[in-house]
């Protein structure tokens, strides 16, 4: 007790207290949250080899061969089994090519590879798990909600209509329009590329249901007003204005014009 | 000026005529008008486009206030469109949801007053370049001009407010920009915003007071200054092109009744036509898909529709600059792009007439037009303002062009920003030079008639290329150039040693006239078109007695050398006098 009551003033346990109290909080928050269960055991041991093996022939020159990541490719420690598949699954991984941004193509795997890959990538470390059949049935959602919640998280990047938008350096958010309710999901958990990360904390898997439900009615909705011009707002329309419609009119003057010769 | 007498009323109107003459005394004066002669040009149609798609738009417009409802006011949306029900929104969206959804016929006219508007902004524009590239505008009608420049800010201002109504969420973020310049607007920014606002952005008023502007004050404005652009065109009588017959103080073309009520009617019924088509066929601002405004979401793509979209762009390849005076900001990233910039330019618009009648010296009266090649500065600087607006307009939607061609944002920002200081000087050489070029090849016509392409060998063994003349239209039409001086150097004090008070504003007129005319390329005098002609028709008559000789001969292909045989040009002679008939 001396030794401790000796030192009390000293500059230096203000730093410690407030060290030791924070690491406090944040352990504790750390049980009690139920911040994204752990999903080690998501796959069969049988799976975890054969995506082991996968993965050391096709990711590992950039991510390393423990996934601890290199100067080409970010560390794959705790992305969760969401983020692998959401990548591989829509093709952006393996990558293309280097660019700005991974590009959406015909997936390299099939999807029992690709399970292979989520289970080893998932055996590694816990991370947002890919969601359950529950979690993407989004039948009993509020497609208006879903509306609303759009226009507020997502539509500055994909746009209203989620047709995309170009971000800095050549970078760009997709287009919504071939994205399925899995892909939003794991999208949404796993934050790719530039988007940030809707975990379950800040967007509630009800939520999430929504917003999917309101990205799928974009996707089926009519276009009562005839031709739809891609969705992509007055460019477009003035586009076609001047090359459809105005060329249109000039003819009609210049026919008028010639018969009078 | 071809006969009016030829067309009385009477005849035309028959017992209605008479009817109405005796109760109204109108025979008389439409007996003078409707005879009114008009020259013919397709392009004197544009302004006629404008002209018609207003009235499709005011038409499709007042159906539309009976719908509308411009409030500002909360409601819970509980109507057709499923994607939005139980959403809050203000009135006015909610009202224009139900235009699109619920009245019957209500889609098909907001997305016909919605593509009318933008064709009739687009007619004013492309009816102004011809305006501008004709020389239209000078001496006696730069108050049309004025007016027709009026007309464009107003049709600016109509669109804007328009695209504001339905308060969807790019109409709000529309605004927030419109605040946001006027915010920067130094000293009475902020408090020219608040009273716009009547408050905080958005408020309660806006859409009211946009609503007044839209539907009373300016298309008031429009239709006078519409009245007063037509009256002005009645009256000064229209320009024409030159061509054969065509002289300053005519008018070659035909009557009012029955020909332009023809084709005027007709093309009315064209332009309407083709405006309900699309409004029928093609979705113009589904504002449904976009959401209602809330001041704390804004979508991907924002952009205004095309005719604003060069000032948004002048606002996105803006760098940066801010600076502090004394306490206050200066936005000059919003300042420069969207207040400076357009007031520079709308005052360049609304002063080039007098600009270059000063410069040029030029007070006479033109109702001939002037070919764009025949005043080379004149439209090599229409072309300048072509190419920098058609950059700014190009930045404007430089996040779709990003996406759609996969380009990088900022390395065509960066592009553009290059292009817009480097491009119209380019553009301004390379128009004049063209200009110039067509001038000399004019010239070499009129002095040596036209090359004929065909090479003839003398009998002593020459070989010269047969030259044409000219057919009278384009005679007419070439010959129809006029050539200014270059204002003389003032002197600064004359023979008797008094200064010359002016001498500053003379030599910079001098300077700025040498600029516009300088390197203008001598039309020939008529002596010597006269010779040039003539002595083309001797080189084309060389070729004749060949062609006689040919035709004399039964089986063309049977001599050596043959020059025309069957399936070949027409002759000289032939051609000759097919240009004569």
């Amino acid at each position: 007790m001396k030794f401790l009551s000796a030192r009390r003033r000293n500059p230096f346990v203000a730093v410690l207290l407030l060290v030791a109290a924070l690491g406090a909080v944040g352990i504790t928050f750390s049980t009690v949250s139920n911040i994204q269960p752990a999903q080690a055991a998501l796959g069969t041991q049988t799976q975890v080899e054969e995506g082991k093996k996968l993965y050391l022939e096709g990711c590992s020159s950039c991510h390393a061969l423990n996934a601890q990541g290199t100067m080409n490719g970010p560390t794959l420690l705790g992305v969760g089994a969401a983020s692998v598949h959401f990548q591989v699954a829509t093709g952006r991984m393996p990558l293309a090519a280097p660019g700005a941004q991974a590009t959406a193509k015909e997936p390299s795997y099939d999807p029992e590879q690709i399970a292979a890959l989520t289970a080893y990538i998932a055996s590694l470390a816990p991370g947002p798990a890919m969601p359950t059949a529950e979690d993407l049935d989004y039948s009993d959602a509020d497609v208006a909600e879903g509306g609303v919640l759009f226009r507020i998280n997502c539509a500055q990047c994909h746009q209203a209509a989620g047709q995309g938008g170009a971000l800095t350096q050549g970078k760009y958010a997709p287009s919504l329009m071939e994205a399925t309710p899995q892909e939003i999901y794991e999208a949404m958990v796993s934050g790719p590329q530039s988007m940030p990360v809707f975990s379950n904390e800040t967007l509630p898997i009800e939520d999430k249901k929504a917003v999917t439900a309101y990205i799928m009615a974009l996707q089926e909705a009519p276009s009562p007003g005839g031709l739809s011009l891609g969705r992509l707002g007055p460019v477009v329309e003035g586009l076609f204005m001047w090359v459809a419609v105005f060329a249109a009119l000039i003819a009609a003057a210049v026919w008028i014009g010639i018969k009078a010769r | 000026m071809s006969a009016t007498t030829d067309h009385p009323i009477e005849q035309v109107g028959g017992v209605t005529a008479k009817y109405v003459d005796q109760r109204l005394g109108s025979n008389k004066f439409l007996g003078r008008n409707l005879g009114k002669v008009f020259p013919d040009h397709w392009s004197f149609m544009l302004g006629e486009i404008a002209l018609y798609s207003f009235i499709v738009v005011l038409l499709t417009g007042t159906f539309l206030t009976l719908f509308y409802d411009p409030s500002m006011v909360e409601v819970v949306y509980n109507g057709a469109y499923v994607p939005l029900k139980g959403v809050e929104m203000s009135q006015a969206y909610a009202s224009t949801l139900d235009i699109s959804f619920e009245v019957r016929g209500g889609l098909l006219i907001r997305q016909m007053h919605h593509w009318s508007a933008l064709i009739f902004v687009a007619a004013i524009a492309v009816h102004m370049f011809r305006v501008f590239f004709t020389g239209a505008f000078r001496k006696p009608r730069e108050f049309n001009w004025l007016v027709g420049v009026g007309l464009t800010a107003l049709a600016l201002g109509a669109g804007f407010t328009g695209y504001s109504l339905p308060d969807d969420l790019l109409s709000g973020t529309g605004l927030q920009i419109i605040r946001g310049i006027l915010q920067s607007i130094p000293l009475v920014g902020t408090w020219s915003a608040f009273l716009m606002f009547g408050g905080e952005f958005p408020g309660t008023e806006i859409i009211p007071r946009l609503y007044a502007a839209h539907i009373l004050l300016i298309p008031g404005l429009l239709l006078g200054l519409i009245s007063a652009h037509l009256m002005m065109v009645w009256t000064q009588k229209h320009t024409q092109f030159p061509g054969p017959g065509r002289t300053n103080s005519n008018v070659v073309g035909y009557p009012l009744l029955p020909v332009y009520m023809a084709k005027a009617g007709g093309f009315f019924f064209i332009v309407f036509g083709i405006i309900a088509l699309i409004g029928g066929l093609v979705t113009v601002n589904p504002i449904w898909i976009f959401g209602p405004y809330m001041p704390d979401q804004v979508s991907a793509g924002t952009q205004p529709d095309w005719y604003i979209g060069w000032l948004d762009g002048a606002l996105r390849l803006m760098p940066n600059w801010e600076s502090v005076i004394a306490g206050f900001t200066i936005s000059w990233n919003v300042l420069i792009p969207s207040v400076i910039i357009p007031g520079i330019l709308f005052t360049a618009l609304a002063f080039y007439p007098f600009l270059e009648a000063w410069a040029t010296g030029d007070k006479r009266e033109h109702n001939l037009l002037e070919r764009p090649r025949n005043a080379p500065v004149r439209t090599s600087i229409g072309v300048v303002a072509i190419v920098f607006y058609g950059i700014l307009w190009i930045g404007g939607g430089n996040d779709i062009i990003a996406t759609t061609f996969d380009l990088s944002f900022n390395a065509l920002a960066w592009t553009l920003r290059v292009l817009l200081i480097a491009a119209p000087p380019i553009a301004f050489v390379v128009t004049k030079r063209i200009c110039l070029g067509l001038q000399r090849k004019d010239r070499e016509k009129l002095l040596h008639g036209y090359e004929s392409g065909r090479v003839l060998r003398l009998p002593h063994g020459e070989f010269i290329e047969v030259h044409q003349p000219l057919n009278y239209k384009e005679l007419a039409v070439i010959s129809a150039k006029e050539d200014l001086p270059v204002l003389p150097a003032p002197v600064k004090t004359d023979s008797d040693g008094v200064r010359n008070p002016h001498y500053r504003v003379d030599q910079l007129r001098h300077k700025v006239s040498s600029f516009f005319l300088r390197d203008n390329i001598e039309r020939p005098t008529d002596a010597e078109i006269e010779a040039g002609q003539a002595h083309a028709a001797h080189s084309a008559a060389l070729e004749a007695p060949l062609n006689e000789y040919e035709l004399q001969d039964e089986d063309p292909v049977g001599h050596g050398g043959v020059l025309h045989h069957p399936g070949m040009p027409l002759t000289n002679q032939e051609q000759i006098d097919q240009r004569q008939q």
